[in-house]
């Protein structure tokens, strides 16, 4: 599946709460339906992320890890 | 977005690592999207003191209070391992290596991300604080404004 990314977010390093931080501005300037990119390296994140968006009514789309990098793609609701 | 969620903080220690969960947790539900309160009471106020000293005018035990109470968040104590200081230099020291934010930044974080910071006025009288010693942009309340806000939350701390 091939995935049309709106924005990447580059998260790398930051430690908790800062990338769910991230994540929630950079969502707030998307139009619903845009996807979102995330680097982390928190391992936090993958549990994080996945609660945030499903809280918030957002859909993950996939998430994969490369290296030490926790990639998530988001799709705004 | 109808009815945003709330969530509910009562921070009542003045301890660096209770108020860096406390701060941690708000900016977590601020990103959650929930309108977020920390009432700071008893020493949890210290969190909210100005760095600078203020000259105001004070009573003897006020004056003590003062200057046995740690001038804002920076300068806060840890609830273990504090070592008479020498505690938060190491805590500080690792938090940097780990990309961890600094209580001060916290605080930073959740002002602009509009969490409501309280002061409640009754514990301000106790320990001789007075509002021009205390961060702008925080507002002054009491017990009913707090359970206000908490009686119909979804998330309510006591730290």
């Amino acid at each position: 599946m091939k995935i049309n990314i709106d924005q990447v977010l580059d998260a790398k390093g930051l430690a908790c709460p800062m990338p769910i931080v991230k994540t929630k501005k950079a969502i707030n300037a998307l139009e619903s339906g845009q996807v979102l990119e995330i680097h982390t390296t928190d391992k936090g994140a993958k549990n994080d992320l996945s609660a945030w968006a499903k809280s918030g009514g957002h859909e993950l789309l996939k998430h994969e890890v490369e290296n030490d990098v926790l990639k998530f793609w988001i799709k705004k609701g | 977005m109808t009815d945003k969620k709330k969530t509910t903080i009562v921070l009542f220690s003045g301890d660096y690592d209770k108020a860096m969960a406390a701060y941690i947790i708000a900016n977590g539900a601020a990103a959650y999207d929930h309108e977020v309160t920390i009432f700071h009471t008893f020493w949890g106020l210290n969190a909210l003191r100005k760095e600078e000293i203020i000259s105001v005018k004070k009573g003897t035990m006020e004056r003590m209070f003062d200057k046995m109470m740690p001038r804002g968040a920076d300068k806060m104590g840890l609830s273990k391992m504090n070592f008479a200081g020498f505690g938060p230099k190491m805590i500080k020291d690792v938090m940097k290596k780990h990309n961890a934010m600094p209580l001060p930044q916290l605080i930073e974080m959740a002002n602009e991300q509009d969490v409501k910071l309280v002061a409640c006025t009754m514990t301000m009288d106790l320990l001789g604080l007075q509002q021009e010693e205390l961060l702008d942009n925080i507002e002054y309340a009491g017990v009913a404004a707090y359970l206000a806000d908490a009686e119909d939350g979804n998330v309510n701390l006591f730290i």
